[in-house]
């Protein structure tokens, strides 16, 4: 008399697996490892982002004229005419012969991934194509970073952005309903950032209402207006110095009591301004920030020490928002939505109700046909159906997989399917029991029979699994996962489990009651 | 219960031509209606905003036009129920690319006048994602025919795999055609579906071929069709039972799964039924037209079986230390 068989401890172990490990799914504990359920089912907003790269670009190179113009200004190199062109290179023109060797080795030391070439003393500066490549890169991963940063601080529960392929952006945020939330929440994450601390030129401010924007542009000069009034300042388009130099910006009050915002600079930054402010007393210097002056005060005298205000009429929780984006560090380029999706709680909670009573209903349809038509035999399949249930939810709940609509109906399909593996082998063991075989020996053939059609069959599947794993996008993906972790369970449940039970009751089977095990009529047995 | 019982083998291949002509029929049918009529694509492939909303009571989808024909953006949407006499979708070739304008707050104010409403659903594609989901979506299919067609070469012959090819874009085909002419309306989820077929409607020509294999090995006939014949038959049985499970499960899917699932679950419906005759009436008579020779397959057989025996006594040679 046979007893347990290795193939039945299998079985034994896959199913008390499957069970504890989806125990914490099923009954939402606090506990333990769960299914993570997709966007379309707990609801919440997936946003798709892209960057204008090229953006990215022509900030970099104002940053590096910036720092031609600092790096000359501190060194006493002469020079004139120093200017932003339309086709993407910096020119300036130096006045003293001998400040060409000195000129060419700073520029060369601090300013990396350049072209610099030179007519006499006319200098053109121009960014490699390496560099561009570099600079958008480092706008996508930068963008990523302080994007999640600001999520983070808007006091969301847990939001995901991360980089997806080579210049997309990922944002979703579960749970998110209100729709006063997501205009706030895409209001923080548009804002750029960019703050610049620029030079008033007070030598040709009088003129800036009747001045052109290219009048502006030949003297180096820019038009920016006023954050709330439309007054426009002339500024240097060169800024002294930006936000990349900024440690900290927190939320304050001044003597009137106005919300504004503190925020310090790192040593380099201080000190650029420190000799800035000290160069510049009795002029103006327009706080910018993205492309609006907020302040313009008065230079009294040279501030060192690296603090800095901005005053500019807003509401406590406009500064808020504010010192958050401040914070988190400044968009190199600008953010564009390239798609959003967005599912609401009540439509997701819909969705999980009609899909688990389709999964139900098809289960049971499924269960109750197999005991019908194979008696036993049926019985016994359906043993290696629920175990197959539980152990692909056991396998997403420690994978950590999402669980999708499409997933859900990647379920239901693997219960229709999962069951197609026990029809072959019982169709296999009925055609060798009505040859006459015996029981144990049609079962065995019967199982090695069918092996191979299974097998291809499912591994054919697979492919098709595979592929829609690595060319799927979201829900897709959760759909093609399921269905591929149901395919695997199977052969475990469906092949192995069911061989298992078969050769451990086999003592038990009587071949007169085929009927009942087999749900065949007895005429077989010759 | 019993309901298939092998007898004798039913007369199928020499009735092949009529299954070929109604085959080439469907077949002729789909194209030209994807031809003619075209697909209904929707946001994720075309790109636009698609926003579905749900009133308090019945939706006043007059009213609902009107509200959003006052805006330059919503002009001229389309509104549809959707699924009940309660929601409605708004959909519209545009979409924003700013992050400042929210889309649904936007539709809010615009149909505030219109009742109480909650907006459910808002997608959103860009053109150049739905280009780039479009391309995606067309390779995902060709990789996957072309892995696939590696691997029934693999393990049968080549003849097999291009047979299995052929029913399959005959399945995929007609599903299309069913796509079109039922107006469903073309997203990632109808992709899916598409791709599914493609495994299923294989898994069960696989499970017929592996029998024709193994028919052309047991059965003592000369006769291709008569040993596909047997072999059909044999997995008559398992062929419908399979269908069936799967189809009534997918039928439950598609009543009880709720409108959004409704598309995918249509498509996966009429895979089944295609994918099931093709397997039975397309797979099989292709693998015969390809002219596969039954005596060519057992020679090579006999020469790989004589090549292992050789290879056995090499080796029982070579361990007794006769080498």
């Amino acid at each position: 008399m046979k007893t347990l068989n290795y193939r039945v401890v299998l079985l034994a172990f896959a199913l008390i697996f499957g069970i504890v490990f989806s125990i914490p799914s099923l009954t939402q504990s606090e506990s333990g490892k769960k299914i993570i359920l997709g966007l379309d089912l707990q609801g919440g907003l997936h946003m798709l982002l892209g960057i204008k790269s090229e953006i990215a670009i022509e900030s970099r190179i104002k940053s590096m004229a910036a720092t031609v113009k600092y790096m000359f200004d501190d060194e006493d190199i002469i020079f004139d005419d120093l200017r932003m062109n339309e086709n993407g290179t910096i020119t300036f023109e130096l006045l003293d012969n001998d400040d060409v060797v000195k000129a060419t080795a700073l520029i060369e030391k601090e300013i990396e991934g350049t072209v610099l070439s030179q007519k006499s003393l006319k200098f053109s500066l121009e960014m490699t194509e390496e560099e561009k490549i570099r600079t958008k890169q480092d706008a996508i991963g930068q963008a990523v970073d302080t994007i999640r940063n600001r999520l983070n601080e808007f006091g969301l529960a847990e939001p995901t952005v991360a980089k997806q392929g080579a210049d997309k952006i990922l944002v979703e945020v579960p749970g998110i309903k209100n729709r006063e939330d997501i205009a706030r929440l895409k209001k923080l994450i548009e804002r750029a950032a960019h703050l610049q601390l620029m030079a008033v030129d007070e030598d040709r401010i009088a003129r800036v209402d009747t001045m052109s924007e290219n009048e502006a542009k030949s003297f180096g000069n820019i038009i920016l207006t006023d954050v709330k009034t439309p007054q426009k300042y002339l500024v240097r388009a060169i800024p002294v110095l930006d936000g990349s130099m900024l440690t900290d910006a927190k939320v304050g009050f001044d003597e009137s009591n106005q919300p504004v915002i503190n925020f310090s600079l790192d040593g380099q930054g201080a000190k650029i301004f420190g000799d800035f402010t000290g160069k510049y007393v009795g002029k103006r210097m327009a706080v910018v920030l993205d492309n609006k002056v907020y302040s313009a005060p008065n230079i009294n005298e040279r501030i060192g020490g690296g603090n800095v205000q901005i005053s500019g009429n807003f509401t406590f929780s406009e500064a808020q928002d504010l010192a958050i984006a401040l914070r988190s560090g400044a968009l190199l380029a600008p953010v564009i939505i390239e798609s959003e999706r967005f599912i609401g709680p009540s439509l997701g909670a819909d969705s999980i109700k009609s899909s688990s009573l389709a999964l139900m209903l098809g289960f049971l349809l499924v269960v109750i046909f197999m005991v019908l038509y194979y008696g036993m035999a049926g019985i016994i399949a359906n043993v290696a159906l629920i175990g197959n249930l539980f152990l692909i939810l056991a396998v997403m709940s420690l994978v950590g997989a999402t669980l999708t609509l499409p997933g859900m109906a990647g379920i239901v399909l693997t219960v229709g399917m999962a069951v197609d593996a026990n029809v072959i082998i019982n169709e296999r063991i009925r055609e060798l029991l009505h040859q006459g075989k015996s029981i144990g020996k049609s079962i065995e053939d019967g199982y090695n029979n069918a092996f191979t059609a299974i097998f291809d069959a499912n591994v054919t599947t697979l492919i098709a699994a595979i592929v829609l794993v690595v060319y799927g996008t979201g829900a897709i993906k959760g759909f093609a996962i399921t269905m591929g972790i149901g395919i695997a369970a199977s052969m475990l449940t469906a092949i192995v489990g069911t061989h298992g039970i078969y050769q451990w009751i086999l003592p038990k089977m009587d071949k007169k009651k085929l009927n009942f095990w087999f749900g065949i009529k007895q005429e077989g047995a010759k | 219960m019993e309901v298939f019982k092998y007898k004798k083998p039913l007369s199928l291949m020499a009735k092949s031509k009529r299954f070929g002509l109604l085959s080439i029929v469907m077949l002729l049918l789909s194209l030209g209606l994807i031809l003619t009529k075209g697909f209904n694509l929707g946001v994720d492939f075309a790109g636009g905003t698609l926003i579905q909303v749900k009133y308090e009571g019945e939706a006043p989808i007059e009213k609902i036009r009107e509200a959003l024909n006052a805006d330059k953006v919503y002009e001229g949407a389309s509104v549809t129920f959707f699924g009940s006499q309660e929601e409605v979708v708004i959909r519209t070739k545009m979409s924003s690319q700013v992050l400042g304008e929210d889309v649904g707050a936007k539709v809010n104010q615009l149909l505030k006048e219109t009742g109480t409403l909650e907006v459910r659903r808002v997608d959103m594609i860009g053109a150049k994602v739905g280009s780039e989901l479009r391309t995606k979506g067309f390779t995902a299919m060709v990789i996957a025919i072309i892995g696939i067609l590696l691997y029934v070469s693999f393990r049968f012959e080549w003849r097999f795999a291009i047979a299995s090819v052929l029913a399959l874009l005959h399945d995929i085909t007609i599903a299309m055609g069913m796509i079109v002419l039922f107006s469903v309306e073309v997203n990632l989820d109808i992709l899916a579906a598409l791709l599914t077929i493609l495994g299923y409607s294989l898994n069960d020509t696989i499970i017929v071929f592996d029998r024709i294999r193994e028919g052309v090995r047991t059965i003592k006939k000369p006769d291709l069709s008569a040993i596909i014949d047997e072999s059909v038959t044999r997995t008559l049985s398992r062929t419908t039972l399979t269908s069936l499970t799967t189809f009534f499960v997918v039928l439950t899917l598609f009543i009880f799964g709720g409108e959004i699932i409704h598309g995918f679950a249509f498509t996966l419906l009429v895979g089944i039924v295609v994918g099931t005759y093709s397997s039975i009436f397309v797979a099989s008579p292709i693998l015969m037209w390809l002219g596969f020779s039954v005596s060519g397959f057992r020679e090579k057989e006999a020469v790989k079986l004589k090549r292992e025996k050789e290879k056995e006594k090499m080796r029982a040679m070579y361990e007794n230390g006769t080498i």
